[in-house]
């Protein structure tokens, strides 16, 4: 999701960039145009210069009120509006970014009161399956402290460790690992 | 389905009361009058080595195919078998094809035996029964040419003749070395290879099910059929149940399948999360661990089989977990991180006293398992890199061996009931697979090769 956003912004950005370079070049360096065939006395005038303003904005993420109002489950969960927060090594803090990104489901969550959440507490393979459980656990615990403290009822955050057993990148790297190291969040009920 | 099947085959040996064993008649003293008498029926090798076995095949006493199929099975295996303990010296099999086969008892040839320096030699028959097959055992010492072990197997059950060579094999080891071996012994283990799929989850998320298979790796067969998660298997102490923890209602649950009546029973029940039973060695009472209480704790918690009688058995603010019982259920050892990464400790079975840590070097330890008498060792996982490896730390020295040196990340180990091997997960060969290792670290074997298998535990019985 990361990687996707950061290509969005890097689009945006030579899009602009592209706009830049062209509004300059032709009004200044273009010779009037031959006259026309058909009789006309009036020369065409020069095409407008485009306006960056107007270049197409890449829509952030596809998600919108009534989308979500209306999507199954199952839909929801695919393209959860809820982001996963991510943990260091052997660790459960959750970070500035990870707070950030629960301040936002926290929005989300009164803004659909009547959804209900699991919240699955996750980790990568280099600790231990047996102590994984406790350490996903662990992270999922930290997870909904920081909901119900911005006021999210504990009623609605129900939370399960998988421990190391289910591992959203397979790979063997630091980057599978800390795509792997997360409180990742299920919408249950809505 | 393939809990009948299975609860059939075994049922089927109960019944009919198989294996049956005679004893032979006690061998006659031999020659030498220096020696003592309760030596007479033990093979011994020259100058304290260990005495050199031959073991050829079986000699089928019919010639129909099954027959002669199931005697050259019971040889490989049995020799198989006896390797294993390294209780004996083998005259290697390629020699074996100089030598006359012989078709009965009364035609050995022990001087083309001796010619090999055999110290002893297994001869056994197989012939038709009126249920299965009939196994006739000798161990003849090669010198004396006198039988020191002689026994009659029966029954039904042709179906899994390896089983009989296993049997022999624990015989002639508690015989003749006092040993009790584990070729009757299964391993239990958790594993994708069906490739299925949770059902209702977003992500593609593999189903694990329970299995078992014989000590060897042979016949590995599918136990549960929950289509869920079921992971960390455990024997019960008689070897008739494994408990297991399932998240087939959405939180994860300790469950008791009954392999040979294809029952399940729930020990715990609800929202709260338990995981990781460990059997009291009476079989009685699990223990587990919960974060039942919240805020992030996991403790230990004693339960009875029935799911009746609860009892925190931990009590501190962190993560207390991976229980396993001392062979005299007088103490558990567990992993806890109350000071950091988790570190092994051992605590009384009832719960009073300060637990006593036992890892003093590891940056991380987890999953202790408790190896059975004579030894007094506890394996364990140990973070030793980017990966895991599997160390064992004597109990009364305190000295730390090593018996994976990074070849992969190696974990959860598990002891066989003689204390002489241990099971283990390891990602060497790619997938996470199943291995057998012995304590001295020498012998290692893998067992499984497809999907991925883990979380193993071995049999008592």
């Amino acid at each position: 999701m990361m990687v996707r956003r950061i290509a969005v912004i890097l689009t945006a950005v030579s899009l602009a960039a592209a706009a830049a370079c062209g509004k300059k070049a032709p009004p200044v360096a273009r010779p009037a145009p031959p006259p026309p065939t058909t009789a006309s006395t009036t020369p065409t005038p020069p095409p407008a210069p485009p306006d960056p303003m107007r270049e197409p904005i890449v829509p952030a993420e596809p998600v919108r009120d009534d989308a979500i109002a209306s999507a199954s489950l199952d839909d929801l969960n695919r393209n959860s509006p809820l982001k996963p927060v991510f943990y260091e090594l052997d660790s459960s803090d959750v970070s500035p970014v990870g707070q950030k990104v629960l301040d936002e489901n926290a929005t989300l969550l009164k803004r659909y009161p009547a959804w209900a959440i699991t919240i699955e507490g996750h980790c990568d393979e280099r600790g231990t399956a047996e102590y994984n459980l406790a350490l996903g656990e662990r992270r999922a615990v930290a997870a909904r402290a920081y909901l119900v403290a911005q006021g999210i009822s504990a009623d609605r955050l129900r939370i399960v460790s998988y421990g190391k057993e289910f591992p959203f990148d397979p790979g063997h790297d630091e980057s599978a690992f800390a795509k792997n190291r997360r409180a990742h969040f299920v919408i249950t009920a809505k | 389905m393939k809990h009948s099947i299975l609860a059939g085959t075994i049922a089927a040996a109960v019944l009919v009361g198989w294996p049956r064993a005679q004893q032979q008649p006690p061998p006659q003293p031999p020659p030498t009058t220096q020696q003592p008498s309760e030596l007479v029926t033990t093979i011994t090798g020259g100058d304290g080595a260990p005495p050199r076995l031959a073991v050829p095949d079986f000699i089928a006493l019919s010639s129909d195919a099954e027959t002669v199929a199931i005697a050259k099975i019971l040889g490989q295996v049995l020799w198989d078998d006896l390797n294993f303990e390294h209780e004996f010296a083998f005259i290697p099999r390629d020699v074996y094809a100089s030598i006359p086969k012989a078709s009965s008892f009364a035609e050995v040839p022990f001087d083309r035996w001796r010619e090999l320096n055999a110290d002893g030699l297994v001869v056994g028959t197989v012939q038709k029964a009126d249920a299965g097959v009939k196994v006739e055992v000798r161990l003849y010492d090669v010198r004396s040419r006198r039988s020191v072990f002689g026994k009659e197997y029966s029954g039904g059950a042709a179906a899994n003749p390896r089983r009989y060579a296993h049997i022999v094999s624990d015989d002639i080891h508690l015989s003749q070395r006092a040993l009790h071996g584990v070729a009757q012994t299964r391993l239990t283990f958790a594993s994708d290879r069906d490739g299925e799929r949770m059902k209702n989850t977003v992500q593609k998320r593999d189903v694990k099910e329970i299995y078992i298979a014989d000590y060897d790796g042979e016949r590995q067969t599918r136990v549960t059929v929950n289509g869920t998660l079921n992971v960390f298997p455990r024997w019960s102490p008689d070897g008739r149940s494994i408990a297991y923890t399932s998240y087939g209602k959405g939180t994860p649950q300790i469950l008791i399948s009954n392999i040979f009546q294809a029952t399940r029973e729930e020990v715990t029940k609800g929202n709260d999360e338990n995981w990781l039973a460990a059997w009291s060695p009476d079989g009685t009472k699990l223990c587990i661990a919960s974060p039942r209480e919240g805020r992030g704790y996991t403790n230990l918690y004693v339960i009875n089989r029935d799911g009746s009688g609860l009892r925190k058995l931990t009590n501190h603010p962190s993560i207390n977990t991976s229980p396993t019982w001392s062979p005299s259920g007088a103490q558990i050892a567990f992993s806890s991180d109350r000071t950091g990464n988790p570190q092994v400790y051992v605590i009384g079975a009832d719960g009073v006293g300060q637990a006593q840590r036992i890892t003093a070097s590891e940056s991380y330890a987890d999953k202790p398992t408790w190896s059975p008498a004579p030894y007094n060792e506890i394996a364990y996982t140990a973070r030793t890199g980017p990966g895991n490896d599997i160390k064992v730390i004597d109990m009364a020295t305190r000295e730390v061996r090593q018996l994976t040196f990074g070849e992969g990340s190696n974990e959860s180990p598990a002891f066989a009931p003689n204390g002489r091997h241990i099971a283990f997960t390891s990602t060497r060969a790619g997938k996470k697979q199943i291995f057998t290792i012995a304590r001295t670290g020498k012998d290692l074997k893998q067992l499984t090769r497809s999907g991925n298998n883990e979380h193993p535990d071995w049999s008592a019985k």
